[in-house]
C-alpha cells in the first residue's frame, strides 16, 4: 500500500485524501481572497485557529476512536460538562484554577476510560455506549445548574484575553499554542509509538490485530480515554473562549467533530486516516464559517447547509480519486 | 419470542415503578374518547414509534440513518408552509411526503449508488436538511389554524388518538411487508452480506434504496405527526435527536447494529420503553434536570442485560462465588 503510486503525480496513495482535503482549502482560501476585501491576510487565518482551537483538541480524540473503527458521540456533552464543572467549582468553593484543571481533566478520562471499558468488556457497539455517555455527561451538566454560570478567575480571564504577538502584527491565544502541542503529542503517538501502531493496526483488522498478539482490548479502552481527556481539555479551551461554563455549550459538537475528522480523510472504518487530515478538516469547517461571516447578509441556515453540501463535494471527490487509484 | 424477552421484562418494571402514581392506570372515556397516562403515552409515542420502524429496516441492512430528525423538521415545515398559504391539507401532505421519499431517495443513492459510508452519507443531510427546514420557514415559527390538519397529531377516530391509529396501519403493512412476503428476507440478506446476497441474485442497491426511502417517509409522516399536534412548524427544534432516541430505541429492541436481523416488534417495545421512561420520570417528580441521567442509566443498564458476555460474565462470577462456599460446606461437614 505504501508503495502504490498515483500515476504521474508520484504521490503515495495514502497521502491523497489529505492532499486533496488540502487543496480545496487552498482553493476555498484563494476564492475567499479574491471576492472579499481584507480576507487574504495571515490573521484571517490565525482567527480561524483562535475561535477553532477547542474544536482541534476534540477532534484529535475523535481521529484515535475513529481510527481503531469505533466512535464517540459524546465529546460535545463532555466539554460541556468540563465547561460546567469548572465554572461552578470556581463560583461556588471557590477553587483555585490549578485544582481545577486537573480535575476536570481526570473526570473526563474517567468517563472516557469507563465507555472504553464498556465497550470492549462487554461487546457493546461504540455508538450506543457513547450515546449513553452523551446523555450522562449531558445529564450532570443540567444537574449541576440550568442556567449559564461566569467565569470571573483571574487566571481564566488572563488565558482569555491574552495575545502572543508573533511577527508582523499577528497574534495567536494561548489556547491556539495548547492545541498545537496536543496535534503534535498525538502526532508523536500515532506515528512513533508502539501504542499508535496498535491502534492502526487494530482498526485495520481487529481479528488479525488479536493474532498478532497486539493488546487489542488495552488500545480500545486507551483511546476512548485519550478522546475523553482531549474533550475535558477542548472543555477547559472553551472556558477560555467563552468565560461561562453553561449545560448547552457545544450541542452537536460531536457530529462537527466527526465531520472534521472525515473531511480530513480518515476512514470511519479504522486503520486509515492521518492527524494533519483533522486538521486541516477543522480549518475548512472554521473557514466555511470566516467566509459567511464575511458575507455578511447569509443566515445562519445557509451555514448549515453551504457545510452540508461542501461535505458532500468532498466525499465525492474522495469516492472519485480512490475509485480511480484503485484500478 | 425470546429475543422479546428483555425488552418486555424492562418495559414490564417501568410501568410497576408507578403502581404508586395515583391515576397512572386508569382509562377513562371522556366525550367519547380515551383518556389516561398509558394512552399519552402511545399518543406521544407514536412520532418515536414510527420513525424507530423506518429506522429499523435501515438498521437491517447494516446502515443507519441520521438525517430522520431533519426529515421530520422539513416535513412539517413545508406543511405547514402549504397551509398557511391557503392550499389544501391534502395538496400540502402529499407534497410534504412526496419531498421526505425524494429525501430517503437521495441517501439511498448516497450509500448504494456512490458507496458513501452510510453514516457520513446522511449526516450530510442531517447538516444540510436542518438548514432547509429553517430555509423553507424562513427561520420563523410558522403557526397555523387549520382543524384538518390538526387530526393527524391531535385528532381522535373511534375513540382513539389519530396518531396510535396511523401507527399500527404503517406496523401492519410493514410486518405484512417483511414477514408475510420475502421482502424482509432480501432485506436481511443485504445486511448480512451485501456482496453475497449481489451474487445471489438480489438487487442489493434497490433494496437499500427503498429501506432509506422508507425511513425518510416515515419521518416525515412522524414531522406531520408533530407539526400538526403543537400547530405549528419550528425548523429548529422540530425532531432535534430524534434519530438518537429511534436507534435507541432500535437497539433495545434487540436489532444488532451490524445488520442482518432485525425485529419490528422488539422496536416497539423499546420505543414505547423510551416514551414510557420520559413519561414516568415525570410523573414520580423527578425534577426535569436530571432525566437525561435517568435516561443514561436505563439505557445502559437495558443494553448490558441485553449483551451476551456481560451475562456471561455476571453469571460465571456468581457460579464461582458459590463453588468455594459450596466446598468449604462439604469441609465442614467432612470434620464434623
Amino acid at each position: 500500500m505504501t508503495t502504490m503510486t498515483l500515476g504521474r503525480t508520484g504521490v503515495p496513495t495514502k497521502y491523497l485524501p489529505v492532499l486533496v482535503t488540502g487543496c480545496l482549502l487552498v482553493a476555498m482560501f484563494v476564492v475567499g481572497g479574491i471576492r472579499y476585501e481584507g480576507f487574504a491576510s495571515g490573521q484571517v487565518i490565525l482567527n480561524v485557529f483562535i475561535d477553532n482551537a477547542f474544536l482541534l483538541v476534540v477532534a484529535v480524540g475523535m481521529t484515535f476512536v475513529i481510527l481503531t473503527g469505533g466512535i464517540d458521540l459524546s465529546v460535545g456533552s463532555v466539554v460541556a460538562l468540563s465547561t460546567m464543572i469548572s465554572a461552578s467549582l470556581m463560583a461556588g468553593p471557590g477553587w483555585p484554577p490549578y485544582l481545577v484543571i486537573p480535575l476536570v481533566l481526570v473526570i473526563g478520562s474517567g468517563l472516557g476510560l469507563v465507555m472504553g471499558y464498556i465497550v470492549h468488556a462487554f461487546d457493546i457497539q461504540p455508538f450506543v455506549v457513547t450515546l449513553a455517555g452523551m446523555f450522562l455527561a449531558r445529564g450532570l451538566c443540567y444537574t449541576i445548574g440550568t442556567d449559564s454560570i461566569p467565569i470571573e478567575d483571574p487566571t481564566f480571564t488572563a488565558f482569555a484575553q491574552d495575545r502572543i504577538d508573533l511577527f508582523a502584527d499577528l497574534w495567536i491565544s494561548p489556547s491556539v499554542l495548547i492545541a498545537a502541542l496536543v496535534v503534535l503529542g498525538a502526532v508523536y503517538v500515532l506515528h512513533y509509538t508502539r501504542l499508535g501502531r496498535s491502534i492502526y493496526a487494530t482498526g485495520g483488522s481487529e481479528q488479525s490485530a488479536l493474532l498478532m498478539g497486539l493488546p487489542v482490548g488495552r488500545t480500545k479502552i486507551t483511546v476512548y480515554t485519550i478522546s475523553g481527556f482531549c474533550s475535558a481539555l477542548g472543555g477547559v479551551l472553551l472556558s477560555f473562549y467563552m468565560l461561562s461554563g453553561y449545560g448547552l455549550h457545544a450541542v452537536g459538537m460531536e457530529l462537527d467533530a466527526i465531520a472534521a475528522v472525515v473531511i480530513g480523510g480518515t476512514l470511519l472504518t479504522g486503520g486509515s486516516g492521518f492527524l494533519l487530515g483533522t486538521v486541516l478538516g477543522v480549518l475548512v469547517l472554521g473557514l466555511i464559517q470566516t467566509i459567511i461571516s464575511f458575507e455578511g447578509t447569509l443566515s445562519s441556515w445557509w451555514t448549515k447547509i453551504f457545510i452540508g453540501l461542501l461535505l458532500f463535494v468532498f466525499i465525492l471527490l474522495q469516492r472519485v480519486f480512490s475509485a480511480r487509484s484503485r484500478r | 419470542m425470546r429475543r422479546l424477552l428483555w425488552p418486555a421484562v424492562v418495559l414490564a418494571l417501568l410501568l410497576l415503578v408507578n403502581v404508586f402514581t395515583p391515576n397512572f392506570f386508569s382509562i377513562q372515556v371522556r366525550d367519547g374518547h380515551l383518556y389516561g397516562t398509558l394512552i399519552d403515552i402511545l399518543r406521544f409515542g407514536a412520532p418515536l414509534i414510527l420513525v424507530s420502524l423506518g429506522m429499523t429496516l435501515v438498521i437491517a441492512t447494516g446502515g443507519i440513518d441520521l438525517s430522520v430528525g431533519s426529515v421530520v423538521a422539513i416535513s412539517g415545515a413545508l406543511a405547514c408552509l402549504q397551509i398557511s398559504e391557503d392550499a389544501g391539507v391534502f395538496t400540502a401532505v402529499v407534497l410534504a411526503l412526496g419531498l421526505s421519499l425524494l429525501l430517503g431517495a437521495w441517501n439511498g443513492f448516497l450509500v448504494a449508488g456512490i458507496g458513501i459510508q452510510p453514516i457520513i452519507a446522511t449526516l450530510i443531510l442531517m447538516v444540510a436538511g436542518r438548514g432547509l427546514a429553517q430555509l423553507i420557514t424562513d427561520g420563523q415559527i410558522i403557526t397555523i389554524n387549520s382543524p384538518a390538519y390538526k387530526v393527524i397529531g391531535g385528532g381522535y377516530w373511534l375513540t382513539l388518538p389519530f396518531g396510535i391509529l396511523i401507527v399500527i396501519g404503517v406496523l401492519a403493512i410493514t410486518a405484512f411487508l417483511t414477514r408475510q412476503l420475502a421482502l424482509g428476507m432480501l432485506i436481511e440478506s443485504v445486511g448480512g452480506n451485501a456482496e453475497a446476497s449481489r451474487l445471489a441474485g438480489i438487487r442489493a442497491r434497490g433494496i437499500i434504496i427503498m429501506v432509506y426511502a422508507f425511513a425518510a417517509l416515515c419521518a416525515g409522516v412522524a414531522g406531520l405527526m408533530i407539526s400538526s399536534n403543537v400547530s405549528s412548524a419550528d425548523g429548529n427544534n422540530a425532531g432535534l435527536w430524534i434519530e438518537l432516541d429511534a436507534i435507541l430505541a432500535v437497539v433495545i429492541g434487540g436489532t444488532a447494529l451490524s445488520g442482518g436481523r432485525f425485529s419490528l416488534g422488539g422496536t416497539v417495545l423499546g420505543a414505547l420503553i423510551i416514551q414510557t421512561l420520559t413519561t414516568t420520570i415525570y410523573s414520580i417528580g423527578v425534577p426535569p434536570e436530571t432525566t437525561l441521567l435517568f435516561k443514561a442509566l436505563v439505557v445502559t443498564a437495558v443494553c448490558l442485560i441485553q449483551s451476551p458476555s456481560f451475562r456471561a460474565k455476571a453469571f460465571r462470577r456468581r457460579r464461582r462465588a458459590v463453588l468455594p462456599g459450596a466446598a468449604s460446606e462439604e469441609r465442614v461437614r467432612v470434620t464434623t
